[in-house]
């Protein structure tokens, strides 16, 4: 509530003297800013009972660190929840600025000098992107991330050998939804590898169940697109070797090679099949989050979806997540890994965010390192519906059923492989791969096209 | 508490009252300039006075920025490197932005044409209709409304639902599916799609013109209609050959300043459909080239071709201003 009021007072005033003078703007803003440190120095400024854990961090008292993020409510509140601790022991307030129009926005501040402390980026290709602008990370970042997380998690956040982005959260995407209760009703198995599943699929299609064997959405305003990109993704790492992924992720491999042919024509025999989906071009016009929907109301079998749907589901179409044995929960819903080729091979497709520094004051590289720590990963994982790389996680600590089975696959998948839209130039993984996933649904454009056009997008350098 | 608040406030009210002071103590230094100056130098100091500031904060906020922009739509991604036309070749040839450069021709012609021409006849048919207030409000309400605000309101006009067993919240395909036609997803296909998305832009300008049509059209002298009456002039001729020519310089400044709103459409593009399904325009693909792929220099050459879009009708709409003026 404090930093409301004195947040909207600085505005004020600020407004004041720049209609008083016009380009008092800036220092009027700058001052501001050094009040609002000022004022916080009345925190403790020893090491108080409880506090012997943060150390490390202390020596900022009266600081404050804003951190720049899309996470916004209600995720948010448990973030701040989970930083009272922190800030109370070494005295450093955290100003958690949650905006929608981050990826858009994050450029525009760095631009106009507005830059913030620290930025949590939701995909490694647009941090590398900010390279120039933010601060490699500090020895004890570096050596933190070395203990608490695989070389390949620190390797996502590194640029041309610099090390800039220390992970934070993670999820997993190779999952399909479904309801335990509609699998055990109709007496159908999980299947472990793809032709499985698409026997189960034909097998509901020609069934007398009530709706489709599979729902999918797309839609989700200027980013329409990425969740279709996923099923590319999923698929890729099935059908090809890891080594092909990379080749592909960094366009060695051009996008339009026969190999990612018979990708996008895999992932057709399901996104594009009227038997299973009914209207196939409505997926374009279907929200992700509505997308899945129809696995909790019954008008679909099945839903491929990273794990974060749980929460979507549970907080806006009634769902209770459960776990596979719990057959007789109305509404219960549940996951089972998207199947392989073979029983044998388990790949997982994941995603997580980052956090960069744009300001290497003590206090915000404090903040930065903190959150790298075993101590916060288990407090933040705890209050639930979350979960990270960090390998001090203790998955005693995550009660959500698929959370943990999510945790397990991080952690046991054959193959890990990073999300391939979000490490490709912003001009294909946040531009032409979503377009053109979307018209290859939409406007039933050909595979090949879909392909040609997408290469013809790739940056030349 | 209190104590914290008052803390941040005394300085920046301090930095508020010298602020205060030195904006008056300059005026006050540049009127005795002023007033000592020779007459001879007094004009001069009159202009760089009262014209300094605004040519200053002009060449800031606009020239500078303009000419910016047409420089970076010359360089590459980064604006690091010359590279000559090449944006403004990849503009014309892809043939992605050339459905963008089609899209926009399109809003350009239907949005001013339509709106204007409902709101025309909608002004005419109410100029002496009684308690004509009414429906001209209830017209002109769409015009308070915000763009992003019509376009969610207009998602769920038009939504789809492609699930028999699920209920249709979309208003027009709830009608559809109780008179039993089949249902349409309206904002998927290409090109009427588009013609959707410019319904909601006409819906918003129509009241726009019609308030402004409305008020020339009271302006047109009462004994020049009568005496047309008087000749027998039927309704339609009367509206054609003495309403229409009174209001001509109205009429196309209406016109002009839609076509401008339009060439700027951006809001309903990107809350309606995203750019997506064949329904981008310039405005929303300059922003998307710009702050989501971060290529400053293709961004930079959708925001030059759409500026000299605008150019001529500036122009027109100029001329036309300053002929109304020496006709009156």
């Amino acid at each position: 509530m404090r930093h409301f009021v004195r947040r909207r007072t600085m505005l004020g005033v600020a407004t004041l003297s720049v209609a008083a003078l016009a380009l008092a703007g800036c220092a009027a803003e700058e001052e501001a800013a050094d009040v609002a440190a000022d004022s916080d120095s009345d925190a403790t400024s020893e090491v108080a009972a409880g506090c012997e854990a943060y150390a490390d961090y202390l020596g900022n008292e009266g600081e404050s660190v804003e951190i720049y993020t899309t996470i916004i409510e209600p995720e948010s509140t448990l973030f701040q929840e989970s930083f009272l601790e922190f800030e109370e022991c070494t005295g450093i307030t955290i100003e958690w600025n949650g905006d929608q129009a981050f990826e858009e926005q994050i450029a525009v501040r760095v631009a106009g000098g507005t830059a913030p402390d620290l930025a949590i980026f939701p995909q490694p290709g647009l941090l590398s992107s900010f390279a120039g602008d933010l601060v490699p990370a500090s020895d004890a970042l570096s050596a933190s991330v070395d203990t608490n997380y695989t070389p390949d998690w620190k390797n996502y956040g590194t640029v041309d050998g610099t090390f800039y982005g220390a992970p934070l959260g993670a999820n997993v995407k190779s999952f399909v939804w479904y309801s335990p209760k509609t699998f055990a009703d109709n007496g159908w198995d999980i299947p472990t590898t793809w032709d499985e599943l698409l026997t189960l699929s034909d097998e509901i299609a020609a069934s007398d169940f009530a709706g489709n064997a599979w729902c999918a959405g797309i839609e989700s305003g200027a980013a329409t697109g990425w969740a279709a990109t996923d099923w590319m993704e999923d698929l890729m790492l099935r059908f090809q070797d890891a080594a092909t992924y990379d080749a592909w992720v960094d366009n060695s491999m051009p996008f339009n090679d026969p190999k990612v042919a018979e990708v996008i024509a895999e992932a057709g025999k399901i996104l594009k099949n009227e038997d299973y989906m009914g209207n196939v071009s409505a997926i374009a016009t279907t929200s992700f989050s509505e997308g899945g929907s129809g696995v909790v109301d019954g008008s679909c079998a099945m839903h491929r979806q990273a794990s974060f749907l749980g929460g979507i589901l549970v907080g806006d179409y009634g769902a209770t997540v459960v776990s596979p044995e719990d057959t007789d929960v109305e509404g219960g819903i549940s996951t089972f890994y998207f199947p392989g080729v073979s029983a044998d091979s388990t790949p997982a497709l994941g995603g997580g965010e980052f956090v960069g520094a744009f300001s290497d004051a003590p206090a915000t590289q404090a903040v930065q390192l903190y959150l790298t720590s075993p101590e916060w990963n288990n407090a933040k994982a705890a209050l639930g519906g979350w979960f990270s790389p960090n390998l001090g996680l203790d998955t005693a600590n995550i009660a959500d059923p698929v959370n943990a089975v999510a945790v397990e696959i991080l952690q046991n998948a054959t193959t890990f492989r990073f999300d391939a839209s979000d490490l490709m130039p912003g001009e294909v993984g946040a531009g032409s791969f979503w377009t053109e996933m979307t018209a290859w649904i939409a406007e039933d454009k050909a595979d090949q096209a879909v392909l040609d056009a997408i290469q013809a997008t790739w940056p030349a350098s | 508490m209190r104590n914290t608040l008052w803390e941040t406030i005394a300085p920046n009210l301090t930095l508020l009252v010298i602020s205060l002071a030195a904006f008056a103590a300059v005026i006050y230094a540049l009127f005795l300039i002023g007033s000592r100056a020779s007459v001879r130098w007094q004009g001069w100091l009159r202009y760089g006075i009262f014209l300094g500031p605004a040519v200053l904060l002009l060449l800031v906020g606009l020239i500078y920025p303009a000419l910016r922009t047409l420089w970076m739509s010359f360089m590459d991604k980064t604006s690091e490197n010359f590279v000559g036309f090449d944006n403004y070749l990849w503009a014309f040839t892809i043939p992605e932005i050339q459905i963008v450069l089609r899209n926009t021709i399109l809003w350009v012609i239907f949005v001013p044409l339509v709106s204007t021409a409902i709101g025309l006849a909608i002004a005419y048919m109410t100029d002496r209709m009684k308690r004509a207030s009414v429906i001209k409000s209830l017209i002109f309400m769409p015009m308070a409304i915000s763009f992003v605000g019509a376009s969610v309101i207009w998602s769920f006009v038009y939504n789809f639902e492609p699930n028999e067993n699920k209920p249709e919240i979309g208003l027009l395909n709830a009608i559809a599916r109780g008179v039993g036609i089949e249902p349409v997803n309206f904002l998927l296909n290409a090109p009427w799609n588009t013609f959707f998305l410019i319904a909601v832009l006409i819906w918003i300008q129509t009241g726009f013109a019609m308030v402004i049509l409305s008020a020339a059209m009271k302006n047109v002298p009462e004994e020049v209609v009568e005496a047309a009456m008087l000749d027998g002039a039927s309704n339609w001729r009367r509206f054609i050959r003495v309403t229409l020519p009174m209001i001509r310089g109205t009429v196309v400044v209406v016109l002009t300043t839609i076509t401008i709103a339009t060439l700027k459409v951006f809001d309903i593009v990107r809350t309606m459909t995203g750019g997506n399904f064949q329904t981008n325009v310039i405005a929303n693909e300059m922003y998307a080239q710009s702050f989501r792929q971060l290529n400053y220099g293709q961004g930079s050459t959708l925001a030059v071709i759409l500026f000299i879009g605008v150019i001529p009708i500036i122009w027109y709409n100029v001329r036309q201003l300053r002929l109304e003026r020496t006709e009156r």
